[in-house]
């Protein structure tokens, strides 16, 4: 608990008004600043100009396949949690280009480009999307092999968290211990405290970087009334919880690989890669080799990929796993299980987006849960 | 930030020049490549692979199946089986290959020795332990009985006859081939390779076994060394899956928690017993 009591000791107070200086100070300072906007009816991350573009007054609601965003209390700031993208796409894109080779006579050559990676500031980042940037840290650099593309975004990456003070409708990270609250990993961290009288955010610095920043905008220090205001405001989200992981989930899968449940869920199950397009930590990819007209400038591109697709296990001779419970039971078993085999860590953080966007309102909870039960447990 | 867009990015390959493109089989060619910067050495374990890839087509995994007492040449035997492969084919002397490795756990072949030595493998399968029978025969006394049990689909499917031909004429190695049908004038075994396993050559407490070939071919071999006695831990198996990496990136060959790309391919068969068991995991 000493990692939750001492940055919260010199936190400081800003008003709802500074937001938008902190946001001009972190452009001022060569960040592109990335934030929640409402965009076709959900929240997605794009550029910040100023604070006035953030969804002010909007929650979701959220359910097994469902997603609504509702005019809710007037003026809040963060009262929705997250939508279907994720940080993610900027730090590991959907497509992007891994190099340009040129044809020379018979031979070809690695056409050398360099460019700068881009320097994001990540605004609004939760608890549990920070959780799933340090799941993909261990994944792109594995110790034998590292990922230049995403290690240059993410190293540059300025962090500004903000504190659930209210559970979207599929979330559980308090069950995988990666929020609400968010426990390091961040530059910046904001609290909106909403109370009848006042309205402000207590914000904590978690880096020097991050003091560096705070120390440019108006603020004051926290007092013992602020910090438990805010404390109470993630405790509330923590009670708001509705959904929670079965403990040891990843053993329970490990030694029920062959349990009926998986053709059970294979029944509702359309294979149709919702789940792992929106997961945050999902990390497949494919790799395109593609050529001009001319046939003399090829590229390679990588491509978000999926398990769920048959295409993916593909060898000579056919799929590997051509069966929907196959391909559920690698994705939910890589996910809560094997995951920990490779990264010493869970590959699911709590966020709930796979409950969310799955068309037929699979919950990996509820499935977890039925394994659990058959085991005779309650 | 500097620093980290200086780090060489693994995914992208390095162009090496084709030296000689030979047919060994009606769908199966050999292709020597060497270094297109400069005549550099290129070491590698056996049972090691690389990712190939051919411009403009894609890039696909094929294990090295080349002397690694020679570092400046490399030896891949495939089948012309998909698009990569076919488009390989089609490639000429001069001509350059992306080359990306090499990658993942090799045979056991040091720790092999002292003891004796079964290899059981079956069509293509037998590429990808020519390394070590290479390594092997160039440290033959370090070993005990070497056996070399092979099967092929027909007489004209057994891939680097010759080789098998000449090694099966000396005197410090037992080769047996057989093949599932006969054609032509074959004489010799019909039947599968795994029922050359009981027929002995090997001191089944003292043996290291190193299988490779389709899964099913396996998986018999597996169960008839059982049989004889060999423990799962002296028995290495290499596994294929799908790659678009070789660097645990992908996700594509993820066999329960194993990246068959950097845990495998050559693995120990006391560690995936149980997932090979398991269909379709």
């Amino acid at each position: 608990m000493t990692a939750k009591q001492s940055p919260l000791q010199k936190a400081s107070i800003i008003d709802v008004q500074t937001l938008d200086d902190l946001i001009s100070t972190l452009a001022h300072a060569g960040y592109q600043v990335i934030g929640p906007r409402k965009q076709d009816d959900a929240i997605v991350y794009d550029t910040l100009r100023s604070a006035g573009d953030l969804p002010v007054g909007y929650a979701d609601e959220q359910d097994g396949g469902k997603y609504r965003l509702v005019k809710a209390r007037d003026g809040i700031y963060f009262d929705y949690v997250v939508g279907p993208q994720s940080w993610k796409r900027f730090l590991f894109p959907p497509h992007q280009k891994i190099c340009q080779m040129r044809k020379q006579g018979k031979a070809f050559r690695i056409v050398e480009e360099t460019a700068e990676p881009p320097c994001y500031a990540f605004f609004g980042v939760r608890a549990c999307e920070i959780a799933a940037m340090k799941v993909q840290d261990k994944v792109f650099d594995n110790g034998t092999f590292a990922d230049p593309g995403y290690l240059g975004k993410r190293n540059a990456a300025f962090i500004v968290a903000v504190n659930c003070g209210r559970a979207g409708g599929t979330c559980f990270c308090a069950s995988m211990n990666t929020g609400p609250r968010a426990q390091g990993g961040f530059d910046l961290a904001l609290t909106e405290i909403v109370e009848k009288k006042r309205h402000v955010f207590l914000i904590e610095a978690g880096s020097v970087r991050g003091s560096e920043i705070l120390a440019k905008i108006p603020r004051r220090a926290a007092t013992g009334e602020d910090t438990a205001a805010a404390l109470a405001a993630t405790d509330r989200a923590v009670k708001g919880m509705g959904r929670k992981m079965v403990e040891d989930v990843g053993p329970l899968l490990k030694r029920n690989l062959e349990h009926a449940r998986w053709g059970e869920v294979a029944k509702r199950c359309l294979t149709c890669a919702n789940c792992t397009m929106v997961c945050p930590t999902c990390f497949c990819s494919t790799v395109e080799d593609v050529t001009d007209l001319s046939g003399s400038n090829a590229e390679r591109w990588r491509r978000w990929d999926s398990c769920f697709t048959m295409d993916f296990s593909y060898i000579h001779g056919g799929a590997v796993r051509r069966e929907t419970s196959s391909r559920y039971r690698q994705w939910m078993t890589h996910k809560l299980s094997s995951w920990f085999e490779q990264f010493g860590t869970s590959g699911c953080v709590g966020c709930g987006r796979c409950i969310t966007w799955c068309p037929v309102g699979i919950d990996i909870t509820e499935e977890a849960r039925a394994i659990w039960e058959s085991e005779g447990r309650r | 930030m500097k620093e980290m867009t200086a780090l060489k990015d693994p995914m992208v390959p390095a162009p090496f020049r084709i030296e000689r493109v030979r047919k060994e089989l009606s769908d199966t060619f050999t292709i020597d490549l060497v270094s297109a910067e400069r005549r550099r050495a290129f070491s590698f374990l056996p049972g090691q692979f690389n990712m190939l890839y051919v411009f403009g087509v894609g890039e696909i995994p094929i294990s090295i199946s080349g002397d690694p007492a020679d570092p400046e040449t490399i030896v891949h035997t495939t089948r012309a089986v998909g698009s990569v492969t076919n488009a390989m084919w089609k490639l000429g002397a001069g001509q350059t290959i992306g080359v990306r490795g090499p990658f993942g756990t090799s045979w056991p072949v040091e720790k092999a020795e002292g003891l004796d030595v079964v290899i059981v493998t079956g069509g293509i399968g037998l590429a990808p332990l020519r390394p070590a029978i290479y390594q092997i025969m160039s440290n033959r006394a370090a070993y005990g009985n070497v056996c070399i049990l092979y099967g092929a689909r027909t007489p004209e499917d057994i891939l680097f006859r010759k080789e098998l031909e000449k090694w099966r004429g000396q005197f410090d190695l037992q080769v047996d081939v057989t093949v599932d049908y006969a054609t032509g004038r074959w004489a010799g075994r019909v039947g599968v390779v795994t029922k050359l396993i009981g027929r002995g050559g090997f001191d089944p407490h003292q043996t290291v076994a190193l299988v490779c070939g389709p899964e099913i071919m396996m998986r018999f071999a597996v169960e008839a060394l059982a049989e004889r006695g060999v423990p799962n831990e002296r028995i290495y198996v290499s596994l294929e899956r799908n790659m678009k990496c070789g660097i645990g990136f992908c996700g594509h060959c993820q066999l329960g928690g194993d990246f068959v790309c950097k845990d495998g391919p050559v693995f120990g068969f006391d560690k995936i017993a149980h997932k090979f068991a398991i269909q379709e995991l």
